[in-house]
C-alpha cells in the first residue's frame, strides 16, 4: 500500500479520476515557480534529504584523537492540504454527474500550490529554507502603480543580472497587483506592456499570487532547483457516514544555487 | 531497422520534447541491437582475442543503453513509474505486476498527479 492509502477509500475509479483531474488542473493553474525554476525528480516518498556535499566539524567526538564531522543535507519538506468531499457528491460522480461540486478540491489545490510557491519565492523560516527573493544579494528595483514605467524597471533588473554575469533568457514572476496593472496597460503608441516585457526578457511571464511585487530571474537553468520527493498526489485520510476526508500532499526541497540570478521589484507604497 | 532520422509524424506537428524522446528511444534501440550483434559474434568466433574484444564492445553498448534509459526515465513519468515497480525486485515479475495492479491501483490509481516541471520550451 502506498502512503496515500487510496485503496482504503470508499471511492470508485471513476470518482478518483475526476478528483485527480480537477486537482491537477487547479494545481497547474495556480503553480508559478515550476514555470520558472529547474525541477528534479520525483525521487520517491522515501527520499528524505538532498545531499549538499558539505560537512561541518563537530566540537565533540566520541573518542579522543578522532575528528567528528556531520554531513550537511536539506531535509525534504512535506506539505499536506486536507479537504473533505461528501459521499453524496462522490455518488453523483458515479451516476455520471457532469457538474460535481469540487470546490474543496480546488481550494486545497490553491493552498498546496501557494505553500510551494511561497517557500520558493519568499522562503520558509520555519523549515530554514531561504527563498529566491530573500536570497538575492541585489538591491530591489522600486516600482509603483504607473505600469507604463514597468518595462523600464524590468529592464533595470535585467541589466543588474547581466552586470552580475547572469545570462538570460529571463523570466518574470508577477504578483497579482503587478499582473493586473501590466495586462491592463498599453504604452504610448498603443504597444501592450506585456509584449514589451516579452521582448526585454525573452522568457516566460508568470502570474505568481504569493508575491507582493515581482521577481526577474534567469531561466537559463542551473540557478534555482526544486527537488520533488513525491510529486503532488491525492490521498485518503478518513471516512464517516457522510464525508470522505482526503488531502493533497507532496514532499519537496528547494535550493538557490545562484542567489544572484534574481532581482526583486518592490512597491514603494 | 532503426529510424534515427525518421519521424512517424510531421516534425512541425510534434513538440520538441517528442522529437528528443524519439532520438533517445531510437538510440536505445540501436544500442540493444549492437549488444545482440556483438554477443553473437563474440560467441561464434573461434579467435579468442577477437572474442574478448567483441565481448568488451558488447558490454560497452549495454552501458550506453542504460544511460539512455535513465535519461528517458527522468523525463517520462510512466517509464519512471514502471521502472520503480519492476527493476531491482526479487519476486516473480508477474507477481510484481499482480501486486502493482492490486495496490497501485487499477481502481485507486497511484495517486501521483505527475505535474513535474511546468516550464515551457524557450526559443533561444
Amino acid at each position: 500500500m502506498s502512503h496515500l492509502r487510496r485503496e482504503l477509500a470508499p471511492i470508485s475509479a471513476r470518482a478518483w479520476e475526476v478528483v485527480d483531474e480537477e486537482a491537477a488542473r487547479a494545481l497547474r493553474s495556480f503553480l508559478a515557480a515550476r514555470k520558472l525554476v529547474d525541477v528534479t525528480g520525483p525521487l520517491g516518498w522515501e527520499h528524505s534529504s538532498v545531499n549538499l556535499g558539505s560537512v561541518h566539524t563537530l566540537g565533540a567526538s566520541p573518542r579522543v584523537g578522532v575528528e567528528a564531522k556531520l554531513r550537511d543535507v536539506i531535509p525534504m519538506l512535506e506539505f499536506r492540504s486536507p479537504f473533505t468531499l461528501t459521499c453524496a457528491e462522490l455518488d453523483a460522480i458515479d451516476r455520471g454527474s457532469q457538474s460535481p461540486d469540487l470546490t474543496a478540491v480546488v481550494e486545497a489545490a490553491r493552498s498546496a500550490a501557494f505553500a510551494e510557491d511561497a517557500t520558493i519565492f519568499n522562503g520558509f523560516a520555519g523549515a530554514n529554507v531561504p527563498g529566491i527573493i530573500d536570497a538575492s544579494p541585489h538591491k530591489a528595483v522600486p516600482i509603483d502603480d504607473d505600469y507604463e514605467e514597468f518595462p523600464g524597471a524590468v529592464a533595470r533588473a535585467v541589466a543588474t543580472l547581466r552586470e552580475a554575469g547572469v545570462d538570460g533568457p529571463y523570466g518574470v514572476a508577477l504578483g497579482p497587483r503587478c499582473y493586473t496593472g501590466v495586462i491592463e496597460t498599453t504604452q504610448k503608441g498603443g504597444y501592450p506592456v506585456l509584449e514589451q516585457l516579452r521582448l526585454i526578457t525573452g522568457g516566460p511571464l508568470t502570474w505568481a499570487p504569493v508575491i507582493e511585487g515581482s521577481v526577474v530571474l534567469s531561466v537559463r537553468g542551473g540557478d534555482f532547483e526544486l527537488t520533488l520527493g513525491d510529486d503532488f498526489g491525492v490521498g485518503f485520510a478518513a471516512v464517516s457516514s457522510t464525508d470522505v476526508d482526503l488531502y493533497i500532499e507532496e514532499s519537496i526541497a528547494f535550493r538557490a544555487h545562484t542567489p544572484e540570478a534574481a532581482v526583486s521589484l518592490t512597491y514603494q507604497t | 531497422m532503426a529510424a534515427s532520422t525518421t519521424l512517424h509524424e510531421p516534425a512541425d506537428a510534434l513538440p520538441a520534447s517528442a522529437v528528443e524522446l524519439h532520438r533517445a528511444l531510437t538510440s536505445v534501440q540501436e544500442e540493444l541491437e549492437a549488444v545482440d550483434w556483438y554477443n553473437q559474434r563474440s560467441l561464434a568466433t573461434t579467435d579468442a582475442e577477437l572474442s574478448a574484444i567483441l565481448a568488451h564492445h558488447r558490454d560497452e553498448e549495454k552501458e550506453h543503453a542504460v544511460m539512455l534509459l535513465e535519461w528517458i526515465r527522468r523525463r517520462d513519468p510512466k517509464f519512471d513509474e514502471h521502472m520503480r515497480t519492476y527493476l531491482f525486485t526479487e519476486a516473480s515479475i508477474t507477481e510484481v505486476e499482480r501486486e502493482a495492479e492490486h495496490e497501485g491501483g487499477s481502481e485507486a490509481g497511484t495517486g501521483s498527479l505527475q505535474l513535474g516541471s511546468l516550464r515551457e520550451e524557450i526559443d533561444r
